[in-house]
C-alpha cells in the first residue's frame, strides 16, 4: 500500500489498515491516544429556509453593507448595537451566547460559505447540503450518515451510532449505519409490554418497521432514564420556534453527554425564509437567532465537561439577496454565514476572503458571493474530529468532491 | 481582515481497497422489501389502503373485493363528493375565507387596543387607582378566534375524512392541499383561513380541471399571504414610486417551482423575476376597505408593474390582472407540469419509486385531456400497477391516525384537540408544513425511530378510547382479513388483552403500509 503523508494527522482508519506497527503510534489522531482522553463529538445543525448570513453576521466595516441591507442592517450603535467580533464584523445581538463563547476562543465563523448549489430552490439547495452530493438528485443518504459509516466498525464513534432530533429524520443523517431518534415525549406511553411485542412482530414480517422502532424505543429509553420525578418533557414548541430550538438542543446534550450515548447528531430547525418584514436587530429573524443561540447554550451547558470535545455546526442551504427586496425582506440569495461553536473549535475568528458588496463584487450582482465551500468547512471537522482522511471524504462523504479541499485548523 | 481560507491538501491516501470503505445498501429501506408485502395484494386493502382512507367496522372486505374498481369509481360518480358546505347543516358555522379574515382581523384591533388599554393603566401612579389596574390584569384576554375557526375547520376535515367510504376522494383533497399548501405557521390571517382555503381553492377542483385549481389556488389570500405576494408591489407603479417598495420573488419561484413546471425544467431567474412582477398587484384587500371587501382578494392597479413581460420565452402584453392569469393558463398546460403531476400522484399512489411507465400514462392522460383531475383520478384506477404492486409505502401520520380513528369507531374519542395532537406528535401538524414544498411523501421520512415509537404511543391510547372493542380477532378480519400474515394473526391472538390486542392490529405492517 502506498502512503503519501504530508503530516502526522492521517485518519485511524488508514492507520489500522496499514497493519499497525508501522507509523501507528505516532500517527495516531488525537482522539484515539489514551493519554489525552479525547472523546469527540459532532453536532450539525441544519437551518432550513436559507439564513440570511448579512443580518446573522454583518459585515459592518463594509462600506457598501448598510446601503444594500437597507434598514435591517446590523449596526454598531443605537439600542440593539450589533454584537462586534473584530474591526469588520458583528454578530446579532440576539446571539449574545454566541458572542460570549467567540470571545472566549469557543466559537468561529465562516463567512461568504455556500456548498457547490448555484440554483435558488430550497429544496433542491437542502437536498445538496444535507446529501453532500455534488448536486440534486434523489438523495436517499446524507453525508453526515455516510461519515459515521466510513468509521471503522469497532471504533467507539461508529458503534454508538448517530442522534437524529425530532420527529423525522433529517436527511444529513439518513443512511446505512444506525442512527436513534429522540424529540421531546407529546403523549404518554405504553408499558413495555406492548413495544417487545410489536418489535417481535417487525421482526418477523417487517425489518425496516422493526430497525425504526428499536431506535425509537432505545432513544426513548435513555432519554428517560435520568428524570428521576417520571415527569416527561413536554413539547414547548415546534423546531421553527426559539423555545423548541432550546428544548431540541437540551434533550440531545442529555443524551450524547452519557457514555454510552451517541456521538454524532443532527437537529433541522425551520423557518429562515424571511422573504417579508425579516427585521434585524429585532424582529423575526432575531427571534429564531436567539434560538439557535439558545441552542448553542444547551449545548454548553448540558454536555458538561464533553464540551471540551464538541463541535457544533450550523449550516443552511444557501444565503440571501444582500440587497433587502420590495418588502423590507430578502429573497433567495447564494454566500452565506457557517457558525462554528464547541470546545474543540480554535475560535475567536472569522474566516473569510471578503468578496466585497459592490454590484461587481455581488454574485449575479444580488447575492453575497461565495469564496468558501461548506463542504471544505465540514471535511475539516471531520477530518479534524474522527481522522477521516480526505480521500474518503472526498469520494465517499462528499463523493466527486476532491477538488474541495478540506479547511483544516477549525479545531484546537 | 480576517484571515484568508487555508486551502492546503494535508492528507492523502491512495489505493484504498474500495470494499473496506463500501457502506452497504444505500438506505434501511433497501435493507429489505416488508416480507408481508411480498405476493400481489387484496384488491379490498389496495381500495381501502392503497386509494382509501382504511377500513370501518362494517365494511365487508369480501365484498369490497369482488369489485375493488368500482367500488372507487362509484365514490368518483358521486356530485360535489369533495365538497365541504357551510349549508350542510353539521358544517354550519364555519365561515368563508373572507369573513375568517375579517374575524382575525377584528380581533387583532381588540388586542391592540387592550394592549394600548394596559400600557396606559402601568404609565398612572399605582397608588391612583389600584383597582382598576387589578381588574386590568384579570381582564380575559382577547379569545383567539383564529385557534376556535381553525379547529372548527380541523373537526370538519376530520369528519369528512373519518366517515368517507372508502375515502379516495379524500385521499385526492390531501394530495392537492399538500401540493398547493400553506402553512398555519405563517400567523395568524393564514391560521384563521387554511381550513377555508382547502374548501374554497382545492375540493371544488379535484375532480374538476387543474388549470382551474391552479388560478383559485393563487388568487386565494391564504395562499397570497403565505408566499408573500400581498405586499409586492411594481417598482414602476404608481405605488411603487409612491413608496419606494418593490418585488418579492416568494410566490412567482414557488408557482414554477412546486406548484406548476417543477425545478430544474428549464425556467430561469430571469423568469422567476419577470414573473413576479406580472403578479404584482394580486393581494387582499385591507381593514379599511380601500381596495374592496376586507379580507377578500384584490386586483391592485395601483401595485402592479406596467409594461409587456417575458415568460418561457413568451412575451405578455400590458394586462393587468389578466397578464398573470395568461401566463397562469399557459404554464399550466406545459410539458413539464404534466410530468411533474404525474410524477407526484404516482409517487404518491403507487409507490416511492413508480414504474416509469406509470408516470409517463399519467402524464399523457395529463396533457390529452387538458389537466382533467377527474381523468387523472380513473387513470389511477385502473392502472395495472396499482393492483400489482405490493403495498410497500408507509401510511402518512395523517392518513394513519385517520385510519386510526375508523378502526376504533368514529365516536371513540374524536376531539379535533386529541387529532390534532396526535398529528403534531407525529411530525405532520394539520395545514403546517415546514415549507411551501409541503410534507414529504416518501416512506422513508415517516419510517423513523421517533415516528415508530409515536405511532406505537398513539395505537396504545386509541386503544384505550374505543370504548366497545369486541373480539380483536375479528376486528381483524374486518380491518386486515383474509390476508393478514400468520405472525400477525399470532400475535393478537395471544395478546394480554383486549386493549394490547386492538393497540397491536393498529401497529402490525398490514395497518402501517399502503
Amino acid at each position: 500500500m502506498s502512503l503519501l503523508c504530508e503530516t502526522p494527522n492521517p485518519s485511524r482508519r488508514a492507520v489500522l489498515m496499514t497493519g499497525g506497527a508501522l507509523f501507528a503510534w505516532a500517527y495516531l489522531p488525537r482522539f484515539a491516544r489514551a493519554a489525552d482522553n479525547r472523546d469527540p463529538r459532532l453536532i450539525v445543525i441544519v437551518l432550513r429556509g436559507a439564513l440570511d448570513g448579512l443580518s446573522t453576521v454583518g459585515p459592518v466595516g463594509d462600506p457598501d453593507y448598510a446601503g444594500l441591507h437597507g434598514d435591517i442592517a446590523l449596526s454598531l450603535s443605537g439600542p440593539n448595537a450589533a454584537l462586534p467580533l473584530d474591526s469588520f464584523f458583528a454578530v446579532n445581538p440576539a446571539m449574545p451566547a454566541f458572542a460570549r463563547l467567540f470571545k472566549a476562543g469557543q466559537a468561529a465563523v465562516v463567512h461568504a460559505a455556500a456548498t457547490g448549489y448555484r440554483e435558488r430552490s430550497h429544496f433542491d439547495g437542502q437536498d445538496v447540503l444535507e446529501s453532500g452530493l455534488p448536486g440534486p438528485g434523489n438523495a436517499t443518504t446524507g453525508w453526515l450518515n455516510r461519515a459515521l459509516a466510513s468509521l471503522p466498525a469497532g471504533e467507539k464513534v461508529a458503534k454508538l451510532g448517530g442522534l437524529a432530533v425530532g420527529p423525522s429524520t433529517p436527511l444529513v443523517i439518513r443512511g446505512a449505519a444506525p442512527v436513534l431518534g429522540w424529540a421531546p415525549q407529546a403523549l404518554p406511553m405504553p408499558g413495555d409490554a406492548l413495544g417487545a411485542r410489536v418489535l417481535d412482530l417487525y421482526n418477523h414480517r417487517d425489518p425496516v418497521l422493526a430497525a425504526a422502532l428499536q431506535k425509537g424505543l432505545d432513544a426513548s429509553r435513555m432519554a428517560m432514564s435520568d428524570e428521576l420525578d417520571g415527569k416527561a418533557m413536554k413539547p414547548r414548541g415546534g423546531l421553527d420556534n426559539a423555545a423548541g430550538m432550546r428544548q431540541s438542543a437540551q434533550g440531545a446534550a442529555k443524551l450524547m453527554a452519557a457514555d454510552d450515548g451517541p456521538r454524532i447528531a443532527a437537529l433541522a430547525f425551520d423557518g429562515w425564509d424571511t422573504h417579508v418584514n425579516e427585521g434585524g436587530a429585532t424582529g423575526r429573524l432575531a427571534n429564531l437567532l436567539g434560538g439557535l443561540d439558545g441552542a448553542f447554550e444547551e449545548f454548553e451547558t448540558g454536555l458538561g465537561e464533553r464540551w471540551q470535545d464538541t463541535a457544533v455546526v450550523a449550516i443552511t442551504e444557501f444565503g440571501r439577496t444582500a440587497r433587502i427586496n420590495g418588502t423590507v425582506g430578502t429573497d433567495h440569495g447564494t454566500g452565506t454565514v457557517v457558525l462554528l461553536a464547541g470546545g474543540v473549535i480554535k475560535g475567536g475568528r472569522v474566516i473569510a476572503d471578503w468578496p466585497g458588496l459592490k454590484p461587481a463584487q455581488l454574485y449575479e450582482q444580488r447575492d453575497l458571493a461565495p469564496t468558501s465551500d461548506v463542504r471544505a468547512v465540514l471535511k475539516g471537522l471531520l477530518a479534524d474530529q474522527f481522522g477521516l482522511s480526505a480521500a474518503v471524504l472526498g469520494d465517499k462523504v462528499f463523493p466527486d468532491s476532491a477538488a474541495v479541499k478540506p479547511m483544516r485548523d477549525l479545531i484546537v | 481582515m480576517p484571515a484568508p481560507t487555508p486551502d492546503r491538501e494535508l492528507v492523502i491516501f491512495q489505493n484504498w481497497s474500495a470494499d473496506a470503505i463500501c457502506v452497504g445498501p444505500a438506505t434501511e429501506a433497501a435493507l429489505a422489501l416488508p416480507v408481508s408485502n411480498a405476493a400481489p395484494p387484496d384488491p379490498a386493502l389496495v381500495a381501502l389502503n392503497r386509494f382509501g382512507l382504511g377500513a370501518r367496522p362494517g365494511d365487508e372486505l369480501g365484498k369490497i373485493a369482488s369489485d375493488a374498481r368500482g367500488c372507487l369509481k362509484a365514490e368518483l360518480k358521486q356530485q360535489d363528493l369533495a365538497l365541504i358546505s357551510a349549508d350542510d347543516s353539521k358544517n354550519a358555522g364555519l365561515l368563508d375565507s373572507t369573513a375568517a379574515i375579517q374575524a382575525s382581523m377584528a380581533a387583532a384591533a381588540e388586542r391592540k387596543a387592550a394592549r394600548q388599554e394596559k400600557a396606559a393603566l402601568a404609565m398612572q401612579p399605582a397608588t391612583d387607582a389600584p383597582d382598576s389596574s387589578a381588574d386590568a390584569k384579570n381582564k380575559p384576554v382577547v379569545p383567539p378566534v383564529e385557534a376556535d375557526i381553525y379547529r372548527d375547520e380541523a373537526q370538519a376535515r376530520f369528519d369528512k375524512a373519518i366517515n368517507a367510504a372508502p375515502g379516495f376522494v379524500e385521499r385526492l383533497v390531501g394530495f392537492w392541499s399538500n401540493h398547493f399548501c400553506v402553512s398555519a405557521a405563517k400567523g395568524r390571517i393564514v391560521r384563521a383561513c387554511a381550513g377555508a382555503f382547502e374548501r374554497e381553492a382545492i375540493r371544488p377542483f379535484v375532480l374538476g380541471r387543474f388549470a382551474d385549481m391552479l388560478l383559485a389556488v393563487e388568487h386565494h389570500p391564504a395562499m397570497l399571504f403565505y408566499l408573500d405576494n400581498q405586499q409586492s408591489i411594481g417598482p414602476d407603479s404608481r405605488a411603487g414610486k409612491r413608496r419606494g417598495r418593490g418585488i418579492n420573488e416568494n410566490l412567482a419561484r414557488e408557482i414554477l417551482e412546486l406548484h406548476t413546471l417543477g425545478v430544474g425544467s428549464g425556467y430561469a431567474q430571469a423568469d422567476v423575476t419577470s414573473f413576479a412582477g406580472m403578479l404584482t398587484g394580486w393581494t387582499m384587500a385591507g381593514r379599511e376597505g380601500r381596495l374592496g371587501e376586507p379580507g377578500s382578494f384584490v386586483f391592485n392597479a395601483n401595485a402592479h408593474q406596467p409594461g409587456e413581460a417575458a415568460l418561457l420565452g413568451k412575451t405578455y402584453p400590458p394586462g393587468g390582472m389578466g397578464q398573470a392569469e395568461a401566463a397562469l393558463n399557459d404554464i399550466a398546460r406545459q410539458p413539464a407540469t404534466a410530468q411533474h403531476i404525474a410524477s407526484k400522484l404516482a409517487c404518491h399512489f403507487i409507490a416511492d419509486e413508480p414504474p416509469p411507465r406509470s408516470v409517463a400514462h399519467l402524464a399523457e392522460v395529463f396533457t390529452k385531456t387538458d389537466g382533467d383531475l377527474h381523468a387523472l383520478a380513473l387513470a389511477l384506477i385502473d392502472m395495472p400497477e396499482a393492483w400489482s404492486m405490493p403495498l410497500t409505502k408507509l401510511r402518512a401520520p395523517f392518513d394513519y391516525v385517520v385510519a386510526v380513528r375508523r378502526a376504533i369507531g368514529p365516536s371513540a374519542g374524536n376531539e379535533p384537540q386529541r387529532t390534532l395532537r396526535w398529528l403534531r406528535a407525529l411530525g405532520e401538524p394539520l395545514w403546517q408544513p415546514p415549507g411551501p414544498n409541503g410534507f414529504p411523501d416518501r416512506t422513508d421520512n415517516w419510517a423513523s425511530a421517533e415516528g415508530l415509537k409515536t405511532r406505537l404511543d398513539i395505537a396504545w391510547q386509541a386503544a384505550k378510547q374505543a370504548d366497545d372493542i369486541g373480539n380483536p380477532d375479528d376486528m381483524l378480519s374486518t380491518l386486515i382479513g383474509a390476508s393478514a400474515s400468520a405472525e400477525t394473526r399470532e400475535a393478537i391472538a395471544h395478546a394480554e388483552s383486549r386493549q394490547q390486542g386492538l393497540a397491536l392490529l393498529l401497529m402490525a405492517p398490514e395497518f402501517q403500509r399502503r
